[in-house]
């Protein structure tokens, strides 16, 4: 594999967003996943959510572990901050660096190897501390990169293309991360782009940790009969219950949603995300309530996907609890840090 | 003064158990003699227990000013029944032994080569407390006051320390003051007080304070200008952390708006702690941790990624006795080849070595100019003795017109000049590349990754183009060599023999020195301070015929970094290794360095008589 670096000749007559850029500004280098494999689908819906609520790329911080999932943070905005670190330890990563600059933008890009196995402490800890990112697992059900192992994802009864039957049950991150007092859990599907771009965008815009399980089948080891990660199983036991637009500050909301069936939350920047339910007996916006909805569904085996938890957490968010300035630690002056040689020569006197 | 007098030069070792408040006893006995003006040294031999366990604390006077171990204890105070057999043993001959005599201790009656002092401690305490926790906590106390008549200490200092320390609760003052009284006046009345053994005022203790080195760094830290603390509690290591959210709660706090200029933040275990500094070090804010020898191993993946990808980071390794969890309250310098090497593959450390609390201070802010300037992660290793114990050291200062080095970093104004940036580009051919951070400006955009990259930055498989960043990388530590804190050399540099040591033993080692220039062994002294070495320690190596390398731990670290890193020939090195846990002692040294040598072989020592 070597790096393929994509010509960026644009069309003047590409549509530019408000920076005056174009979609090809938000691409990155040429992917070189298998072909089919659903990380690359959820890599353009990434690059046209950025470009759709014009996120300068210098801005976007692009942090990873390892796994194909975690490669591509490379295939999208080129123009942003990667960080491919170590296998499972991208929310530390991304930690540190918020806590460094709270104003840039953090999508953490993993898999469900790198999130759920060796990275399960982490995924958790990230959530406990409200982390400021948008954080998207790539669940395909196997290790893509280490060529088809089991996953902690895996459903019990599904099948490895060799004919292996998982028999461990599935740890779900949805669940997991409602259970952990997240404020924003969706799930989508690598295949549904006008469900996921929303998705995205409210995620990138909501001040505290968003996780968007996305499944996203690899076609090398996932995709046969009997796996319950594939395309086919994926289309056929995916549900849509709640859908989200996001509606930025500036914007009105324009589309006409039917009685009772929207709910808005608004965003600390003045934008919202719209919950249009698809079911009515459901409110995403309690957590107890999406907690319980999306498990009985799930032991019923039908998959729910679109927003299925949304509620502020600002108060709880990483820097709101740590009392850090509007102004990110790693700008302020030295000055603002050093206490000074007085100060120092007053504090001896405690250690004589 | 009689001529056994022996006037602000002995040792005092307290055997107590631990969770009795004998902590603040041995503080009250230290600090006083420490204020009287003579130099002062206390270590405590604790437990990895939170009650009821063993615990010693010594406590050595010297009005020449060594601050190691003697290795011989002149009063031993017996506190505690479980450890009585051996704690009599351990008094040297003509020694003091101070007991508990509410309880008759027929074992003691044994040695009859000291002098026996019994003090009805107990007794005493529940005549005069009420409580069960207060009577144990007095009876601690009052042998301090047995201790102050005995050594003739300033009872109005004791007071003047005391009232500090509960300032806040004035009636304890009271009630340890009448403690301190029982047993002061018991002492006069029942034995010829003061001992031989005693203190007299001096005053080699101005522009000094006792401080403990994790405090010492943890201030450094401040001074840095650190604003990213993150970590995961481990002994020793602990305490470091506690004193820089203590200071930063103090001193970071804007006293405008009342938010916290740092962000602290408890990981969930190490590998998430180095992950954060090497995030926030990433994304521009000067970040570390500290732990110990366990957690140095959970890092080692991470701190691979940060020599390859070249993140600055600082890590503190308050170093405790392995292997494995080992003995998690006890010193040793068992981290040398752990730390130099942390991580698979090739990959090295910058690790610098501070041998006392004054050291820490100053490495730490040291440690972060290096961290950026070189683009990597550095490790300073402290030990437990010199973290968690008490150092005469003179004061910390400050320069105010110090200013950060924050190595290469292309600004906005930088980048804006710039046709392109390539972030592993060896443009100055020092080894060292250019870094931006994000959100700067377009033209600072890269992809920072631990998989095979080329110096423009992107991802490789390719043969040449891997090497060439680690040859380059090869290069920065060339080049680092030249930015490291340089050894401390003493002697006369005509000696053909010669110390090397490192960190904590250099107390030791110098009273060593002088003990073995008294008995006509001449030695010159290298203290290595940093890895990798410098053309400094290149030169003493070549310099001396015969190398004793001191250091604490089994295995002869130092002496391998040495021979795989430096020039040395291995047959030049002898090794003296102390790692039973506690810190080494001069005498350790002198009778390993005299041993060697033996009769016939002192010429190689340029021995004068
Ligand atoms: C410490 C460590 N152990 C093992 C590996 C090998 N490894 C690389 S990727 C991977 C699993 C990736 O699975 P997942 O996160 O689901 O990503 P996918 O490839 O399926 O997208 C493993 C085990 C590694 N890189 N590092
Ligand atoms: S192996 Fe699977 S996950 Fe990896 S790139 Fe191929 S299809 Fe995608
Ligand atoms: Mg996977």
């Amino acid at each position: 594999m070597t790096f393929i670096p994509k010509p960026k000749i644009s069309h003047p007559s590409l549509p530019r967003n408000e920076l005056g850029l174009t979609r090809r500004e938000y691409e990155g280098a040429l992917s070189t996943l298998c072909a089919g494999c659903g990380h690359d689908s959820i890599t353009a819906g990434i690059i046209e959510a950025c470009w759709g609520i014009s996120i300068r790329p210098e801005n976007l911080v692009k942090l990873s572990g390892i796994g194909c999932s975690s490669k591509t943070t490379a295939y999208f905005v080129s123009g942003g901050h990667g960080f491919n670190s170590v296998h499972g330890r991208m929310p530390s990563i991304a930690m540190g660096a918020n806590a460094a600059n709270r104003e840039l933008y953090y999508i953490g890009i993993s898999g469900d190897g790198d999130s759920l196995s060796i990275g399960l402490g982490q995924f958790c800890h990230a959530i406990r501390r409200n982390v400021n990112m948008l954080y998207i697992i790539e669940n395909n059900g196997v290790y893509g990169l280490t060529k088809g192992q089991f996953s902690a994802s895996a459903d019990i009864g599904t099948k490895a293309k060799k004919g292996e039957v998982n028999q461990q049950p599935p740890i779900d991150p949805v669940l997991l991360a409602m259970n952990l007092g997240a404020g924003f859990v969706a799930r989508s599907f690598s295949g549904d782009k006008a469900q996921l771009v929303p998705l995205i965008q409210a995620g990138l815009k909501y001040p505290g940790f968003a996780l968007i399980d996305v499944l996203s089948p690899c076609v090398t080891f996932n995709d046969h009969e009997g796996s319950t990660k594939s395309y086919a199983f994926t289309r056929e036991n995916y549900e849509p219950v709640v859908e989200a637009d996001f509606v930025p500050k500036q914007r009105e909301i324009t589309t006409e949603y039917p009685e009772g069936e929207a709910t808005s939350v608004l965003l600390h920047d003045g934008s919202r995300v719209v919950l249009r339910k698809l079911a009515a007996d459901y409110d995403p916006t309690d957590a107890h309530a999406s907690y319980d909805y999306v498990q009985q569904h799930i032991a019923q085996g039908e998959y729910l996907t679109g927003l299925l938890h949304c509620r502020p957490t600002t108060a709880t968010e990483f820097h709101a609890l740590n009392r850090t300035p509007d102004q990110p630690l790693n700008q302020l002056p030295f000055s603002a840090l050093n206490p000074g040689a007085r100060q120092l020569e007053k504090l001896m006197a405690r250690y004589r | 003064m009689g001529t056994d007098d022996r006037i602000n030069d002995f040792a005092i070792k307290i055997a107590t158990v631990n969770g009795t408040g004998s902590a603040s006893a041995n503080t009250l006995l230290m600090k006083s003699i420490f204020r009287s003006g003579i130099p002062v040294m206390g270590k405590n031999y604790f437990p990895s227990n939170i009650q009821g366990l063993p615990t010693w604390y010594e406590i050595r006077v010297s009005k020449d000013g060594y601050v190691a171990r003697s290795g011989k204890v002149d009063i031993m105070v017996c506190m505690n029944a479980e450890t009585y057999a051996r704690d009599v043993r351990e008094v040297a001959a003509g020694g003091y032994l101070i007991y508990d005599s509410t309880w008759p201790r027929p074992a003691l009656l044994k040695r009859d080569d000291v002098t026996v002092i019994g003090v009805p401690l107990a007794r005493m305490c529940n005549e005069h407390f009420k409580g069960v926790r207060t009577r144990i906590l007095m009876k601690n106390i009052c042998y301090a006051g047995v201790l102050a008549a005995l050594l003739d200490l300033d009872l109005e200092r004791i007071r003047e320390l005391l009232a500090e320390t509960y300032a806040k609760k004035p009636a304890l003052v009271d009630s340890n003051m009448q403690a301190i009284q029982l047993g002061y006046d018991y002492a006069r009345e029942h034995f010829s007080c003061p001992l031989p053994l005693r203190v007299a005022r001096m005053d080699k203790t101005g522009g000094h304070i006792m401080i403990d080195g994790n405090t010492a760094a943890a201030l450094g830290c401040v001074y840095a200008g650190a604003t990213v603390a993150a970590w995961y509690p481990i002994t020793p290591s602990t305490s470091l952390m506690d004193a820089f959210k203590s200071f930063a709660d103090k001193l970071r706090i804007d006293p405008q708006t009342g938010k916290a200029n740092f962000a602290f933040i408890q990981a969930e275990d190490e590998l998430a702690a180095i992950g954060m500094v090497l995030g926030a070090n990433w994304n521009g804010a000067r970040s570390f941790t500290a732990t110990s020898g366990p957690g140095v191993s959970l890092m080692g993946e991470f701190l691979g990624l940060g020599y390859y990808a070249e993140l600055p980071a600082v890590l503190f390794d308050v170093q405790r006795v392995g292997p494995s969890t080992g003995m998690p309250t006890r010193t040793q310098q068992c981290d040398l080849l752990a730390a130099a090497y942390a991580s698979h593959g090739d990959t090295k450390h910058v690790c610098l070595y501070p041998a006392n609390p004054e050291e820490c201070f100053y490495m730490a802010v040291q440690a972060f100019d290096l961290a950026e300037r070189l683009q990597t992660p550095v490790l300073v290793l402290l030990d437990l003795d010199i973290g968690m114990n008490d150092w005469m050291c003179r004061d910390l200062k400050w320069d105010d017109s110090y200013q950060p080095d924050r190595g290469k970093v292309l600004g906005k104004e930088d980048l804006e000049k710039i046709d392109k940036f390539y972030r592993y580009l060896d443009k100055d051919e020092d080894g060292i590349t250019y870094r931006t951070f994000p959100g700067v400006h377009p033209k600072g955009a890269y992809f920072t990754r631990g998989s095979g990259h080329t110096q423009l930055g992107t991802y490789t498989e390719d043969s040449a183009e891997y090497q060439l960043v680690l040859d380059r990388l090869l290069r920065k530590f060339a080049t680092a060599k030249r930015h490291m804190p340089k050894p401390v050399i003493e002697g006369t540099g005509t000696a053909k023999a010669a110390i090397v040591s490192i960190g904590s033993c250099d107390g030791a080692v110098h009273e060593a020195l002088d003990v073995l220039k008294g008995r006509g062994v001449q030695l010159d002294y290298m203290r290595i301070r940093a890895f990798p070495f410098g053309e400094e320690v290149e030169k003493f190596l070549a310099d001396h015929e015969v190398l004793y390398v001191v250091e604490q731990n089994r295995d002869a670290q130092l002496r391998s970094l040495l021979t795989l890193e430096s020039r040395v020939g291995k047959s030049k090195l002898r090794s003296l290794l102390h790692y039973s846990g506690l810190p080494v002692s001069s005498k350790f040294i002198v009778d390993g360095v005299l041993a060697d040598l033996g009769e016939g072989r002192r010429a190689v020592a340029g021995v004068v008589s």
